[in-house]
């Protein structure tokens, strides 16, 4: 693939900013490791071989009764009868971390929550669940829920700017009281009062944050498109004949996006801080499931068992600065006046 | 001892990944208490740069000089510390910049401009400086500015910010002066003034005076020493008059023979009118002065305009900055609103909505002023070209798209494949031709010509007229010229229209109207572009 000297000349700044350019491979990594949570920690065997046949029971649900068991239930793996009664006929595997986000380890030795051990890396929560397992799913979720809002806000965010920056005049200036009056709203209280009447889930609670988000990014495409409107080759195309849609989309957006994607990074941040924030205060996702949020809830009830507090901590902590730096290292990569260091 | 003494400068820009440029190479001039030296050359050869390093005002960390001195005074200040240039500037070598705009802070009143250098380099007290800088607004022509010692930059006019940069530059009586093309941003009846002012004041300090220039007929005037650059090289160097009578080096002889000549080809008799324009005005809303009063401040920029084309003719519309022609222009082209009559080959396009317009785009094609900012830089050129025909032409299969994008850049005298490089591959002369070429693939009538030729150097600009010149015979088109050069508008119009504050002071045949003009402001206008060339009472040929 060949890149115009411009972009280059970008990706050269950008591998010039050692620490976004490793954050973002560290970013990378992690990101795909988690994708694949459900084989990284999950209380279903990954592989299951028994009476020469194999299973993975990770796709499909076996009754108990399938190994042999009493139950018509789907099977607890867990259970130490039915490890007997399949390791008598085969073997399995379980994932390196056997546990799910609800899975409770009644082996404990220590009344919950428990600290690191063998079994539980980062200790267990306050109901005996595994807090490395809450982590990754936990992680997975924040991040699709941050990539998610900023996508689509993002989207609107571009959109409304467009129009105000390229039209101008009325239509500037009635969307601009209306986004003024629009973010005077508290969202916070907004999102506390409806969850009290209605459960949140995930895609409720994207909805309602996308619905403040996208003004984020409008104040930056407007002045963009109103510094662009009037450059010669915008002029040049109107002389053309060239349709609005396609003088805005041609020649006009390829200069905001510089800003926009320069924007990107924070807004992610913004709102996995958003969705954190809600859960923390517990008008986030649904009960029992699994969020940093929920996460750092925990550590706040347990003080005297710090491993709940401080894997909180640190793994929010780490994925926010993280994202900073990639952040920062495209504004570096964007920067005309930066100068490259030889 | 010589004042200032340049030996073998050199001055290299290093970017990432690419080998150092050469904007200077090896360049040598001295000058003396009282003298002047001009700096001559093209955009690119490396004059200003030669002058900026001598206050060291490069980028430093990218800009290098492997070789050279420049001695002020028998002092060292290539690669001095930057405590000692600091001293230097402003105090001893004070500097004129180009565009009084940008070189003059927005933020400052022109007491506190003109002030610093006195506060700093002085350290007078804020009321002796202020004693002081009302002494040099009357040096500089421009008295009246004691009683505005509080206004900003943008509430004066382009000459009285020149007078203010030059007043800062004299302020702490400076033996050297650099002044770096000091009147190219100014409208040719403020450039004389300009200049007188700053040969006078040379006289009177005993300045040495080193004027950059790419205008030979300025420099002729003010320069008793003249050294011609050409990439980064000092080609010719001697007395103004033998380097200008007798110029030995064939870009020097380039250089004065590229001034603008030629004239248009006569109209044919039975040539259809293409365009009649009608008692236009142009008005723009102004801000409301207060919530109250009704009144609020409307500019009208063009007033009661009326003209005509016929096909094959070049009119041309010549004034100064705000006059009002290029709003005059996009009025033509119904790119901003106007009121009046805008007839274009039958049809009356004024009041027609943005749509109902389109259809004539086609026809009528504009070709801006700075090439560099007239093409979208991430677009090649081949969509440049190509994107009036995907719209007009959408019957087109891609294959005759680039086949006529082929045929129109080798019109224009480009080669066939620069339709897969990218605009900032091109130099600025280049850079019209793919303007001009996106206009001319669509087969327009009228082209309108505004300032086409004021951001390329006087040899390329020789060029881009003869190519208009020949498209206008070969395709009958009608040309709309606007231009505040005088000179370029002669070689191109059949009739020339000078305007003013938005209305039409004098109109006539080009050539009566430019050596008998009527109207007093015609006259003072042909006085300045025409008499400031080589004219009898130059003391310096």
């Amino acid at each position: 693939m060949t890149f115009s000297p411009l972009t280059q000349r970008r990706i050269t700044q950008f591998k010039a900013n050692r620490r976004g350019y490793w954050s973002l491979w560290i970013f990378g990594v992690l990101f795909f490791v988690i994708l694949f949570a459900e084989f990284l920690a999950n209380d279903k065997p990954l592989l299951v071989s028994y009476e020469g046949k194999w299973y993975a029971p990770i796709f499909q649900t076996y009754p108990e009764t399938h190994w042999g068991g009493k139950f018509q239930t789907a099977t607890n793996y867990r259970d130490a009868y039915v490890k007997k009664l399949i390791e008598a006929k085969g073997w399995m595997i379980f994932p390196p971390i056997p546990f799910y986000i609800s899975t409770v380890n009644f082996n404990l030795t220590e009344p919950a929550p428990s600290p690191p051990s063998r079994d539980n890396w980062l200790g267990t929560d306050d109901q005996g669940r595994d807090v490395l397992a809450r982590l990754i799913y936990g992680l997975r979720i924040s991040i699709f829920f941050g990539l998610i809002l900023t996508f689509f806000s993002t989207i609107i965010g571009v959109v409304a700017g467009a129009i105000q920056g390229y039209f101008g005049g009325r239509v500037d200036l009635i969307f601009q009281r209306v986004i003024e009056i629009w973010s005077g709203l508290p969202i916070l209280y907004l999102l506390i009062i409806l969850s009290s009447i209605i459960e949140p889930n995930f895609w409720l609670l994207l909805g309602i944050m996308l619905l403040f988000s996208w003004m984020n990014l409008v104040a930056v495409v407007r002045a963009e498109f109103f510094r662009t409107r009037s450059l010669d080759y915008v002029r040049a195309a109107e002389a053309l004949g060239v349709p609005t849609w396609r003088i805005m989309l041609r020649h006009m957006l390829p200069n905001a996006m510089v800003a926009t994607l320069t924007y990107m990074p924070f807004i992610l941040n913004g709102s996995i801080t958003m969705l954190t924030t809600l859960d923390f205060l517990g008008f986030g996702l649904p009960p029992g499931s699994a969020s940093l949020g929920e996460l750092l809830t925990q550590g706040k009830n347990h003080v005297q068992s710090p491993w709940l507090g401080l894997t909180g901590f640190f793994s929010l902590a780490i994925l926010l600065s993280l994202l900073i730096f990639i952040g920062e290292a495209v504004r570096d990569a964007f920067d005309p006046r930066k100068v490259l260091s030889r | 001892m010589t004042l200032l003494q340049v030996n073998q400068l050199s001055v290299h820009f290093h970017s990432p990944n690419q080998a150092p440029v050469e904007a200077v190479d090896h360049v040598s001039f001295s000058l003396n208490h009282g003298e002047t030296l001009a700096l001559v050359g093209e955009s690119g050869s490396g004059k200003s740069v030669s002058a900026l390093s001598i206050l060291g005002l490069l980028p430093y960390p990218m800009a290098s000089h492997p070789s050279g001195s420049i001695l002020f005074e028998g002092q060292e200040l290539l690669n001095a510390p930057e405590a000692t240039l600091r001293k230097v500037r402003g105090h001893d070598i004070g500097m004129i910049f180009q565009e009084p705009m940008t070189a003059l802070n927005p933020l400052h009143t022109l007491e506190k401009q003109i002030a610093e250098p006195l506060l700093i380099h002085k350290g007078m007290t804020k009321a002796q400086a202020k004693g002081r800088v009302i002494e040099l607004l009357h040096l500089v022509g421009f008295g009246d500015g004691a009683k505005r010692l509080d206004a900003y930059p943008h509430q004066l006019s382009g000459g009285q910010r020149q007078r203010i940069m030059i007043a800062m530059a004299l302020a702490c009586e400076p033996k050297l002066l650099i002044a770096d093309e000091p009147t190219t941003a100014l409208d040719v009846t403020i450039q004389t003034g300009i200049l007188e002012l700053i040969s006078g004041l040379q006289k009177q300090f005993q300045m040495g005076l080193l004027l950059i220039s790419h205008d030979l007929g300025m420099v002729a005037k003010m320069a008793k020493t003249i050294a011609v650059m050409r990439e980064g090289k000092v080609v010719e160097k001697g007395s103004t008059a033998t380097v200008l009578r007798k110029p030995k080096h064939p870009y020097t002889k380039h250089l004065i023979e590229s001034e603008p000549k030629g004239h248009p080809e006569p109209i044919s008799k039975s040539a259809s009118p293409i365009m009649t324009i009608n008692d236009l005005y142009v008005t723009f809303k102004g801000q409301k002065k207060s919530w109250i009063s009704r009144g609020s401040s409307d500019v009208r920029a063009v007033e009661g305009v009326s003209f005509s084309l016929v096909e094959g003719e070049t009119v041309g519309i010549v004034g100064e900055s705000g006059s009002g022609k290029s709003t005059l222009a996009y009025a033509v082209l119904r790119l901003v609103d106007s009121k009046g009559q805008i007839n274009f080959s039958g049809t009356e396009l004024e009041g027609l909505p943005r749509w109902a317009v389109r259809p004539f785009r086609p026809q009528m094609q504009i070709i801006f002023q700075d090439p560099f900012s007239s093409l979208n830089p991430r677009l090649s050129v081949g969509q440049i070209v190509a994107e009036g025909l995907e719209i007009h032409q959408k019957h087109l299969s891609k294959g005759d798209i680039d086949k006529q994008v082929r045929h129109i850049l080798q019109e224009v005298g480009l080669p066939a494949d620069s339709r897969n490089r990218y605009p900032h591959e091109f130099s600025g002369g280049q850079r019209q031709r793919i303007a001009i070429a996106r206009a001319l693939i669509l087969k327009p009538k009228l082209l309108i010509l505004d300032e086409p030729t004021s951001a390329l150097d006087r040899s390329i600009q020789a060029e881009i007229i003869d190519l208009l010149r020949d498209l206008q015979k070969r395709y009958k088109l009608a040309y709309l010229f606007i231009s505040h050069d005088l000179k370029v508008v002669r070689t191109m119009s059949h009739r020339i229209i000078v305007m003013k504050e938005g209305r039409i002071v004098e109109e006539g045949v080009a050539e009566k109207l430019i050596t008998q003009p009527k109207n007093s402001y015609t006259k003072t206008l042909m006085h300045a572009s025409f008499d400031i060339l080589f004219n009898k009472t130059n003391p310096n040929i």
